[in-house]
């Protein structure tokens, strides 16, 4: 009754999002207020719609109802209730679900949060993400409905969760990843509707920004979920593959982080209007694209769980029409928006289109990377694969060169950096960064490497300036602290993100020079010596959890002090759990965590005589990569604080818009006059 | 010429510039980076290079497994259906590598015929085979049809005389 009583709820939030992207966007063109009004009430209601069908799937999986084919699939009633809940997202349909209420919530929140807004803009805006909802809808009503029923022979029991999703990262991964991807969708919109509305100025980019960086945050957070899971839970104890699916989020996360910064110029100069909306449209379509490649199952990856091609088929059609259409919306009506100011080659303004240059630079060459397999298949040219050293080769000067760039860059001015000043800028970063990153490693009694010292001086250079720039711009004549409480949440969101950036080097340039990893075949009360640490192997019991069984081993850990082994610090319990419903193997790694190294030890498989295979690794400043994705994310909070995103904006009240009463159709043409007059 | 549209040619030049390099260090990067695939009947018939990173795979031969009794190494075989290749490896498999399901190896072919792997993937739930194996085994079954009806005809080519008389 609930699985019925949830696809019902799922039609009518449907039928509810093909209003809502007609009849506002009608009323825009039609010039009826009252169309226009309808945007905000159908959005909530489809969000209550959608909320409802949601709720109905939880309860259908908490109440082990296995005659609904998906939860007979996807859980088992040995699994623990959390799981329960997040097994609703652990598969296809139930992942789906939860992107429409996601997408339905983003919409209520511009709804919600848009009364500074004109209401033409916010009808334009509500439409899209309408439209975009109906394809989702559609999608899953017609080939993936998760209320479908076994009758009438339900199963005994469900199929279980696939056991690498049985984790607590996995609770948060998806839904994250998720907000992210879809809050894209609003800057999407905001520029469709620019473009429908043939208008787009400083005030266009002050809306945009907010929900830019909001969804930016989240796809941040989502990422780094997903690294430190595929970390900690894999057993591999990598944290980046350059697996297809990871690309697919990461290119969003470039495509955004671009899209962030050319905002930035478009609200403070009007300049890169046309490549602000474009680049608006291709986070979006990347984050399609992202879920294309996840969902239709063209990859081979470990993360590819669901594989049915009339779904890859359908996904492909939606990408073509919301891609080809929003790209052939941009094709007619961006020339209207071209800015013709220009800009010296010395300013903020160069700077971050340099960033824009080499951010699209990457996102050109990870999209390659990715998809040649996939055509080269396609084209029977064979079976390719392209490896990490293709991407490395690319991302990590690159990703240099972004860090060097994106020091100086911060600092610079608008308009024109004053003659001689660049000099005085560069001087105190460039001798010290250098200096630091030789004396980090000999101090740490590292051996100094190429790669090393040129990915620790690049972090230090970036450190340096934005520390030089906060001193700079708190020069106040009433004392430092208040010219520090002067500076504004959107300057402190970027100087968190930026220094984010330089502790995520850090931890990669660290991580990847100087951990000590071996795979070595143990037998009990054997030692192996990593790294200044000695791991004692204790061997192994059996225990049983909910829904396994697990031989789980202990290790004692030891420091060495001039050789001799005091009492052991700690003591780690990796496990190789078997999975009761699917007999699935599952290795667990144990992991003791620090901010200065990780000790990290995986068992591989029994080799008879009391003997295992076991991997032991030793990474320093591992954790330092999360921190600073953390940073990240957190810098793109902070900078949704700032007050200027919240005033009522007074100088773009023109005329046509808040007056709804005057011909809309001239709004195109009014706004070209207005750009003329502009210049 | 204008200022400005100076300037823009100037933006257009650099991006032109710029994504020429990309294109050619790109192609470069592609080349020298990507990993083809290979079953164990091209293997067999010397198609594929030695000495040089690619991937090959089919299925792990029932009791082909072994492991040297005091290190990480161990070798195994993998078949298509037509032709196996003796695989070694060092270090620890994934937990759902195991005889008679599918893996795929990344390494190297020595002179010797015998595959040198860095890294070795199963399949990773108990449903999914990968594609590039699924797909040799198809061929190799394919093709066995094909010269099994091949020799068929054959031999009823020879036949047929002795029949007649």
């Amino acid at each position: 009754m609930i699985a019925e009583l949830g696809h019902f709820a799922l039609i009518l939030a449907l039928c509810l999002a093909f209003t809502q992207a007609l009849i506002p966007l009608a009323g825009t063109i039609a010039n009826k207020p009252l169309w226009i009004g309808t945007a905000r009430p159908l959005s909530c209601g489809q969000f209550v719609f959608v909320a409802i069908s949601f709720a109905c799937l939880v309860t259908v999986f908490l109440q082990d109802d296995f005659s609904v084919a998906y939860v007979a699939n996807n859980s088992n009633s040995l699994l623990p209730s959390y799981y329960k809940v997040s097994a609703v997202w652990g598969a296809h349909e139930g992942s789906l679900l939860l992107w429409a209420l996601i997408l339905a919530g983003w919409t209520l929140a511009v709804a919600l949060f848009s009364r500074a807004l004109p209401g033409d803009m916010v009808a334009r805006v509500l439409s899209v993400m309408g439209m975009i909802a109906v394809g989702f809808y559609l999608f899953m009503l017609l080939t993936s409905n998760p209320f479908e029923r076994l009758l009438p022979f339900p199963p005994m029991d469900g199929k279980d969760l696939n056991p690498l999703l049985q984790d607590v990262g996995l609770i948060i991964h998806p839904p994250m990843l998720y907000m992210g991807y879809v809050g894209f969708s609003v800057a999407f919109a905001f520029a469709v509707a620019a473009l429908l509305a043939g208008r787009m100025d400083s005030a266009w980019a002050r809306w945009t920004r907010p929900w830019t960086n909001a969804a930016w945050s989240f796809l941040t957070v989502g990422i780094f979920l997903g690294s430190w899971w595929a970390y900690y839970e894999l057993g591999w104890g990598g944290w980046w593959f350059w697996d297809p699916v990871e690309n697919a989020s990461l290119m969003p996360w470039l495509a955004g982080t671009a899209l962030m910064h050319s905002l930035a110029v478009s609200e403070k100069r009007g300049l890169f209007r046309s490549w602000t909306l474009l680049l608006a449209i291709l986070a979006f379509s990347l984050s399609l694209l992202g879920t294309f490649l996840v969902r239709s199952g063209v990859l081979t990856s470990v993360h590819a769980f669901a594989t049915d091609p009339t779904r890859g088929v359908f996904i492909l059609a939606f990408l073509g029409v919301v891609i080809g259409g929003s790209l052939l919306l941009f094709a007619l009506r961006s020339s209207s928006l071209g800015a013709t100011a220009s800009f010296n080659w010395l300013s903020r303004e160069a700077g971050l289109l340099l960033n824009n240059v080499l951010l699209v630079v990457m996102l050109a060459m990870i999209l390659l990377g990715t998809l040649y397999p996939l055509v080269a298949d396609v084209l029977g040219w064979g079976k390719i694969s392209v490896g990490p050293p293709y991407f490395n080769f690319f991302f990590v000067p690159l990703g240099l060169l972004l860090v060097l760039a994106m020091g100086v860059g911060a600092s610079l001015q608008w308009k024109r950096q004053a003659n001689g000043s660049l000099q005085r800028l560069l001087k105190a970063p460039l001798l010290a960064s250098p200096v630091l990153a030789v004396l980090w490693l000999m101090l740490a009694g590292w051996s100094l490497k190429i790669a090393s010292l040129l990915g620790l001086t690049a972090a230090l250079w970036l450190i340096l300036f934005t520390l030089q720039d906060i001193w700079k711009k708190s020069d106040h004549s009433q004392g430092r602290s208040t010219g520090l409480g002067r500076l504004k949440p959107s300057y402190w969101g970027m100087v968190i993100a930026h220094l984010g950036i330089a502790v995520l080097a850090i931890g990669i340039t660290l991580t990847s020079n100087y951990s000590d990893q071996r795979d070595v075949r143990l037998v009990t009360n054997e030692r192996i010596q990593v790294a200044g640490y000695s791991f004692l192997f204790k061997g192994v019991e059996q225990v049983r959890g909910p829904n396994y069984i697990a031989q789980q081993s202990s290790f004692d850990v030891f420091t060495s002090v001039e050789g001799v082994y005091l009492k052991p610090f700690t003591t780690l319990k990796p496990e190789k759990r078997r999975y009761l419903a699917t007999g699935n193997v599952m290795t667990e790694a144990d992991i003791d965590g620090g901010l200065f190294r990780d000790l990290y030890v995986a068992l591989g498989e029994p080799l008879g005589d009391r003997a295992w295979s076991v991997r032991v690794y030793v990474k320093p400043f591992i954790r330092w990569i999360w921190l600073g994705a953390f940073m990240i994310a957190l810098g793109g909070v902070i900078a949704v604080l700032d007050k200027r995103y919240r005033k009522t904006p007074v100088n773009v009240t023109r005329g046509n818009v808040t007056q709804p009463s005057v011909d809309q159709k001239s709004a195109p043409k009014s706004a070209l006059a207005h750009a003329k007059k502009g210049n | 010429m204008k200022p400005e549209r100076k300037q823009r040619l100037l933006v257009v030049v650099f991006i032109v510039v710029v994504t020429g390099l990309v294109v050619g260090l790109l192609s470069y990067a592609l080349r020298e980076n990507i990993n083809l695939f290979y079953t164990p009947s091209q293997v067999a018939a010397g198609e594929a290079p030695t000495h040089q990173q690619i991937r090959v795979g089919g299925m792990v031969v029932a009791d082909s497994f072994e492991r040297a009794s005091d290190s990480l190494d161990s070798t195994f075989l993998v078949s298509d259906g037509s032709a196996t290749l003796l695989i070694r490896y060092s270090g620890i498999l994934p937990d759902l590598f195991a005889e008679d399901e599918a893996a795929v190896a990344t390494g190297s072919l020595g002179a010797d015929g015998v595959f040198v792997a860095q890294q070795v993937l199963a399949k990773h739930d108990e449903e999914y085979t990968p594609p590039e194996v699924a797909d040799a085994m198809q061929q190799a079954i394919d093709k066995k049809a094909a010269t099994e009806a091949a020799q068929q005809v054959e031999s009823k080519a020879l036949n047929t005389p002795e029949a007649t008389y």
